[in-house]
């Protein structure tokens, strides 16, 4: 028996899916565990649900169903994802290249059956190259829990090891995303200050010169609402600035 | 008198109180008696003195040529495109003569003859008709284009694949809802894919929008929530087809769906003196998600009804962070008149 979930903005889509997996229940048993009318819902109901697989509808208000898919990733157990359009063509296109399970709305009942057979956990690449656009939040799973850490509340993103720390005003964060992808997906919100740091390009107040006890002075960034002061690597000060001409 | 073929765009005289027609009709005469009088004079000097007497002469003229034509302008609708267009030189010619003998009374004014006064009024007038239905043919495959283009944009498959995944829904809970849904479709489609026509009743494209609204209502319930302010909405005018209904898609698709609360939506028109006033409201979302769409949209519109009405409709679109607005503002023109 396979527990789904069913995450759609639209009423009478929810319905539908229900209807149709209730025709098929012969050839594959299911028990509907949850439903959610939008993104925010879906990661806050999925992970008490139980369920183990994701009927995800791409088009939602607020937050789009390869966000969620992204942020679902951080589970322990992330559900198997099947998505479901009306018309997306990039979207289908981009599905298509990176191998993501996915429907088409009208939804068919043995179209939907073969999905839900042969239906898998999406790898968190897999979902990243499909998506368009940068996440608005990043998500750290907490037991049964997602938290979602808005983007624009980030101070700076620090590898350390194995993780990331994520520094926000009043909190810090461990995340297991690699920093070069972060840099890549928002390159227009964070700047790189060192081998190992990231610093959101909002929060930078100014310059100062640390106090190399050594040979050569360094630079260190100052930050808006913290009062750490972040290393420049001598790589990345040329870059930097300019940014401070920029400002 | 039919002409060949019955096309969807025969042959029209101008409407002389259309402000574009008037300014053309001035603009190219000015021009023409400009180029007349470089042409009659050596000196530059010269021909500033000889513009300004030719001006005293032809300005009020003009105008009266303008306004008596103006006047007729609803009389000679009705006539077929050929006996118009010989009427409409009648008159010019018949104003010319008239004017002329008054003039020669005022000892002032320089005094022309009338025989090539008149041979060159007619001239004028016939190339001016001429030009003006040249330029209506031209605009005629461009109008269709354009219609075409609004109906590729305006059928989004989205709209087609949720409403026809919701009907689905519906079959089994609900048939007769089912079935409304269906014939709501099939209206909207039968008027999104009909002949492409010149113009329809504000009736009409009020039908389309209602239809439109039955159809998103049961696919987003009560987050899409729709003002109507009709009452002085007047029935009988004419505008282009499809003008309204991309807009009210716009708002659902733009205002309402990406919204995760529920979304108003306001439609009102109306009419004021001669002018017709349609104005729809959304709430304003910021969603990255769907930027694209909503400028081409409009451009087809204004495009098209500028084709229409020339320089006499207006679009607006206004947003204050928390709502955006379209306005448009058209002249009231019914089957009547």
């Amino acid at each position: 028996m396979i527990k789904v979930f069913i995450a759609d903005d639209e009423e009478p889509a929810r319905e539908r899916l229900k209807e149709l997996l209730g025709d098929i229940a012969g050839e594959v048993p299911t028990t509907v565990a949850g439903e959610a009318r939008n993104g925010m819902e879906t990661l806050e109901r999925l992970p008490q649900s139980g369920a183990g697989l994701l009927l995800l509808d791409i088009q939602m208000p607020g937050m789009g169903g390869l966000e969620v898919a992204r942020h679902l990733a951080a589970l322990p157990e992330p559900p198997t994802i099947v998505f479901v359009t009306a018309h997306d063509r990039h979207a289908v296109e981009a599905f298509e290249l990176n191998a993501l399970d996915y429907l088409l709305k009208p939804v068919r009942a043995e179209r939907l059956a073969a999905a839900l057979k042969k239906a898998s956990v999406p790898h968190r690449e897999q979902l990243a190259k499909a998506a368009q656009n940068a996440r608005e939040y990043l998500s750290v799973a907490e037991r049964n829990r997602i938290v979602l850490v808005p983007v624009r509340e980030i101070i700076f993103l620090r590898a350390e090891q194995k993780y990331v720390t994520l520094r926000t005003r009043n909190r810090e964060h461990l995340i297991e995303e690699p920093l070069v992808s972060l840099e890549r997906e928002f390159a227009a919100t964070f700047v790189r200050i060192h081998r190992n740091c990231l610093v959101a390009r909002s929060a930078i107040r100014g310059f100062e010169r640390g106090g190399g006890s050594d040979d050569e002075p360094h630079w260190v960034v100052v930050l808006d609402g913290l009062d750490e002061r972040l290393p420049v690597s001598r790589r990345q000060w040329p870059g930097l600035k300019e940014l401070v001409a920029e400002k | 008198m039919a002409s060949i073929g019955q096309s969807a765009y025969p042959d029209l005289l101008p409407d002389f109180r259309n402000l574009g027609v008037m300014a053309r009709v001035l603009v190219a005469v000015n021009g023409l008696a400009a180029a007349g009088v470089l042409f009659a004079t050596p000196s530059p000097g010269g021909a500033l003195e000889h513009f300004m007497n030719t001006a005293a002469y032809l300005e009020p003229l003009l105008l009266i040529e303008l306004l008596v034509l103006a006047a007729v302008s609803p009389l000679l609708a009705r006539l077929p495109y050929w006996t118009g267009y010989a009427v409409i030189v009648g008159i010019v010619l018949a104003v010319v003569a008239a004017y002329h003998t008054l003039v020669m009374r005022l000892p002032a004014v320089p005094q022309p003859s009338l025989g090539p006064v008149l041979l060159l009024a007619a001239l004028v007038a016939a190339t001016l008709l001429a030009y003006l239905r040249l330029r209506a043919k031209a605009y005629s495959p461009a109008l269709v284009e354009a219609r075409l283009q609004a109906l590729q944009a305006r059928i989004r498959p989205h709209f087609l694949f949720n409403s026809l995944n919701a009907v689905l829904s519906l079959i089994r809970r609900d048939p007769k809802r089912a079935e409304r849904a269906l014939e709501d479709l099939a209206e909207v489609f039968r008027t999104l894919m009909s002949e492409p026509r010149q113009f329809v009743r504000l009736a009409d494209e009020i039908a389309l929008l209602e239809r439109y609204a039955g159809i998103e209502q049961l696919r987003l319930g009560e987050r899409l929530r729709i003002t109507w302010e009709l009452d002085a909405a007047p029935s009988d005018a004419l505008l282009p087809p499809l003008v309204l209904q991309p807009l009210l898609e716009n708002a659902v698709f733009h205002g309402v769906e990406p919204g995760t609360a529920a979304g108003d939506v306001l439609v009102r028109i109306e009419r004021r003196g001669d002018r017709v006033l349609a104005r729809i409201e959304n709430p304003y979302v910021a969603d990255q998600q769907r930027r694209v769409g909503n400028r081409m949209a409009l451009e087809n519109i204004r495009e098209r009804l500028t084709l229409f009405f020339d320089a006499e409709a207006r679009i607006r679109t206004s947003a204050d962070g928390r709502r955006y607005k379209v306005e448009i503002e058209m002249p009231y023109k019914s089957e009547r008149a």
